[in-house]
């Protein structure tokens, strides 16, 4: 480190010629036989979250965060597309997209025009967990923003015009999706796995002959049984304090009130695991490379083994240096990135490893992804471990940087309803972790002669490599049959 | 182009928006010097997180590229993670995530960037990395690693442009919009037989020209202590040896002299149409006003092209305005895709409609102040975060490359307040005639 003779000389240099390009004196050598050595890692300094109710139960919870003048104002609804009831399959995405179409006494232009013109952001979405209205704005054009974020949220008046509108638009997108290998992955992928009743087996959005159907009833129904204060959490991250925020939304949010439906909210059971590996082909002629997705059943969100598997992904398809994207990008050349990912959700989410590879090394990369989910299976090296642990631990408090991404991480501790203690635990769990617990975790959850094995490619020359590779069944999916 | 873009990254990104409007002058205070060799440096304190970004800039880009080497700027920016003299490869990343760090880099006409971003502790890692590579790249076995990269980038190619509806317009617009020769007139991803002809050769020349010290700047953002921060930058890269003086890249304005209309086909459901005109270059006069025309366009449901083909004629699915900003002249580009059934003559007539009566009278004044809120509201945006592209690092480095100054901020922001009504109006009719621009169509058929 630096010597108190250095820093005398780096003065002076500093008075005698200020603005002059650095003259060589003071610095020292640079070793560069070996990579510098690292400093203590920086903790993080979680902020408090502070929590409030307003009159009528909805609970407040905030984090004061004064670098830049921004107020994020989340609403998060614990009901997302999972709640869809069998047949109406894309209902509850829909009500989501649907809110700022018309509320309270503005239409759609007018809501849109009142939002732009104070500089906020409003977004209305859901996931398969939840559904969530999004405000951002200065923290100056916070009172004014709220009435408008509240009439979307509490008064929204689903206009008949508007649901067509946006039901072309659904249609039309998935008519686009059949274009798209990436897309078409998307929707087989989940339907081997989940199959097409379970409701992880189809898109949030839903599938044509669903969306057809849709009536403002249909949004209605979704919309009482679900966005109620006794199932919402307001959360509030910015340049703001509870004394200032409170009062504002009381105001917006203080005379919601349930009409009395019950709610209808049921969990997702978790699917059936799959028992042996089958292959699944769709055609898609001519295209330049494949997509690849291997997996079954993953794990849900409130696992236990949250954190250390979390590290064993980063070491099989989670970080650049993973074996997955060393192996198909950086050793063969097939890809231009190889990953995978445990995502979890309230029940089990996929597990899936995955890649775009070129056409003529579709069976060769197959076989690769399976020697490295094979591999992981084996006890992990102790250098190979300690770099995914830090990678992992001194990577996350830069998760914490933004009004936004503070605001993702309560959004996740309010739905997956984790201990408050979560993230300042979450270091010290990682540190914790021994190549024995990820042996006795990929052995759980990841076997690779049950996973399913679905490819969008050109049929006609990926087909027999990927027959000689024997690895079961092959089936092929016809496009039109995944838009059913 | 990119260099990596992670399956979780794309599964589990934020969705999260900010906006913002704040009448206080935006400022990043910054600390600058150059070093003997030439090297420019940014350093910039923000302790919001215990996390520091280092970002790179060469000037240097796909416009450097000679004939029959398109596409090589960007290969060159995947060899430099392959390892330098004292950095084996594998090392770079490898040691980067040991110690909780994150990567990328990317190529455009006009700059290569990287950005090492990770915990504070950490930064003298980067130092070493980015110094070594910087100075001693060609001392490794450079001909393998070449030959590993070409086969990440044609996959790279067959991802996001072969494998990609309507991909091809990104290579069709840039040869039907310049002259042939013209360094904006091929695509940054270049040919396949291209790539198959880079040689080491091709590397050594391009590292020794262009990636000397005083062709590029480094910023250091985030958690440091700014004093300690420079020696340490005066300690890594003094010893990179000097280059050559690079000479700005320059060519002749492109000018279209009438309409230029081609018709392809790929296999797609839906028909596309892609209209080009050639505007000013970044921070030009005109520049900010065409930004702004592209928010009174397709910039939320009130805009004019969206509220109409999009909103209330519902013959469009999307519809998209920008100007895409270049270092020598930039590039107005409207994007639309027909619904089932409706065809591109239409949208075209209605877009034409709709910069007509732009050209007629001046945009409304609540439009422009919507479009202006909007605009800080993106300021702002990029205020929060410090590190990767998005982040303050990268934009000290983009103004200091586009102006000089790093600290452009307010300057730029300022820009965009300036722009009057009649300034809209004007640009219009300056810029996008109806006469002289490129009609690209992209039609469902056999891909060719």
């Amino acid at each position: 480190m630096k010597t108190a003779k250095s820093l005398i000389q780096r003065a002076l240099l500093g008075v005698l010629v200020a603005a002059v390009a650095v003259a060589v004196s003071a610095q020292e050598k640079p070793d560069r036989t070996k990579p510098p050595a690292i400093g203590p890692a920086p903790s993080l300094k979680m902020p408090a979250i502070q929590k409030q109710k307003l009159s009528n139960g909805l609970e407040v919870w905030l984090v004061e965060h004064h670098e830049v003048p921004l107020a994020q104002v989340n609403l998060i609804v614990r009901s997302g597309s999972a709640a869809d009831p069998i047949g109406k399959y894309g209902i509850g995405s829909l009500t989501a997209a649907m809110l700022d179409e018309g509320a309270g006494k503005l239409s759609a232009l007018d809501l849109a025009d009142g939002l732009e013109f104070l500089g906020a952001n409003l977004s209305t979405s859901s996931s398969f967990d939840y559904s969530a209205v999004r405000l951002s704005v200065p923290v100056s054009k916070l009172a004014d923003a709220l009435p408008l974020m509240a009439d979307v949220s509490l008064r929204p008046t689903f206009p008949a015009a508007e649901l067509d509108r946006l039901r072309q638009e659904r249609l039309t997108g998935l008519l686009q999706a059949r274009d798209n290998p990436a897309a078409l992955i998307g929707m087989a992928f989940p339907r081997v796995i989940f199959g097409p009743t379970h409701r992880y087996g189809t898109s949030a959005n839903g599938l044509p002959p669903t969306i057809e159907a849709f009536t403002v009833a249909d949004l209605q129904t979704f919309y009482r049984a679900h966005y109620r204060p006794g199932n919402a959490t307001l959360l509030v991250v910015g340049d703001v304090t509870l004394a200032s925020a409170m009062p504002m939304l009381e105001k917006a949010f203080g005379s919601w009130k349930t009409d009395g439906m019950a709610p209808l909210v049921a969990e997702v059971p978790v699917a059936p695991q799959l028992t042996s590996r089958q292959v699944y082909i769709i055609d898609k002629p001519d295209a330049p490379q494949s997509q690849v997705r291997i997996g079954w059943v993953g794990v849900s969100r409130s696992t236990p083994d949250y954190a250390a598997l979390e590290v064993l992904n980063t070491i099989l398809g989670g970080s650049f240096t993973s074996r997955l994207n060393q192996n198909l990008r950086e050793d063969k050349g097939y890809s231009y990135g190889a990953s995978s990912v445990f995502d979890m959700r309230l029940s089990a989410g996929p597990f899936l490893a995955a890649a775009g590879v070129q056409s003529d090394k579709t069976a060769p990369s197959i076989q690769e992804f399976f020697n490295e989910l094979n591999n992981i299976l084996k006890p992990i090296p102790e250098e190979e471990l300690k770099k995914a642990k830090n990678y992992v631990a001194l990577g996350f408090p830069g998760e914490f940087e933004t009004t936004g991404d503070l605001a993702r991480k309560l959004e996740d501790l309010v739905v997956y309803k984790l201990p408050e203690d979560t993230y300042t635990k979450f270091v010290s769990s990682v540190t914790s972790i021994t190549a024995a617990d990820l042996q006795r975790l990929a052995a759980r959850y990841i076997q690779p002669d049950k996973m399913a094995v679905v490819v969008v490619g050109d049929r006609k020359s990926i087909e027999g490599p990927i027959r000689l590779l024997n690895l079961g069944p092959v089936n092929f999916i016809t496009i039109d049959e995944l838009f059913r | 182009m990119n260099r990596w873009i992670s399956l979780s990254a794309l599964i589990l990104a934020a969705s999260v928006s900010l906006g913002a409007q704040q009448p206080a002058a935006l400022s990043v205070p910054f600390t600058q010097f150059k070093l003997p060799n030439g090297l420019n440096v940014i350093l910039h304190r923000d302790t919001s997180v215990p996390v520091v970004s280092v970002n790179i800039w060469y000037h240097v880009g796909s416009g450097h590229e000679r004939p029959g080497r398109t596409g090589f700027a960007h290969l060159f920016e995947h060899v430099m993670f392959e390892g330098s003299m004292h950095v084996p490869e594998g090392s770079f990343d490898t040691w980067l995530e040991a110690a909780g760090g994150n990567n990328n880099g990317s190529t455009s006409n006009d700059r290569t960037n990287y950005y090492e971003d990770l915990p504070n502790n950490a930064l003298e890692l980067a130092l070493f990395l980015e110094s070594d590579r910087m100075g001693f790249l060609l001392d490794d076995k450079a001909p393998d690693k070449i030959n590993g990269q070409r086969d990440v980038v044609k996959n790279e190619k067959r991802q996001s442009v072969d494998n990609q509806p309507y991909g091809q317009a990104f290579i069709e617009l840039p040869a039907m919009m310049y002259p042939a020769g013209h360094p904006y007139s091929w695509s940054t991803i270049g040919s396949m037989e291209d790539l198959t002809a880079a040689s080491f050769e091709d590397v050594a020349r391009f590292f020794r020209t262009y990636y000397v010290p005083s062709n590029a700047s480094l910023v250091i953002a985030g958690d440091i202590d700014v004093a300690a921060t420079r020696k340490l930058v005066e300690k890594w890269f003094s010893d990179v040896p000097a280059g050559k003086p690079v000479p700005a890249l320059t060519a002749p304005t492109p000018v279209l002299d009438g309409v230029k209309k081609k018709t392809l086909t790929d296999r797609v459901q839906l028909p596309r149409l892609y209209m080009a005109w050639h505007t000013p270059a970044l921070m030009k006069p005109g520049d900010a006003e065409l930004d702004i025309l592209s928010n009174l366009l397709s910039g939320g449901k009130n805009s004019r092209l969206y509220k109409r083909l999009v909103y209330e004629m519902q013959i469009a699915q999307d519809v998209n305005a920008s100007q895409q900003s270049q270092g020598l002249s930039s590039m107005y580009l409207i994007v639309a895709t027909a619904r089932p059934g409706q065809s591109l003559d239409k949208i075209q007539a209605v877009i034409d409609e709709e910069l007509d009566k732009l050209r007629a009278t001046p945009p409304e004044a609540r439009e422009m102040t919507r479009a202006l809120n909007q605009v800080e509201a993106n300021f702002y945006r990029g205020m929060e975060r410090v590190g990767g592209f998005g982040g303050k690092a990268n934009q000290l480095n983009a103004y200091f490359k586009a102006t000089g100054q790093p600290d452009f901020f307010q300057k730029d922001l300022d820009r965009y307040r300036a722009v009057t009504p009649a300034d809209v109006k004007a640009v219009v009719e300056k810029y996008l005639p109806k006469d002289r621009r490129v009609e690209l169509s992209i039609v469902p058929g056999d891909k060719k």
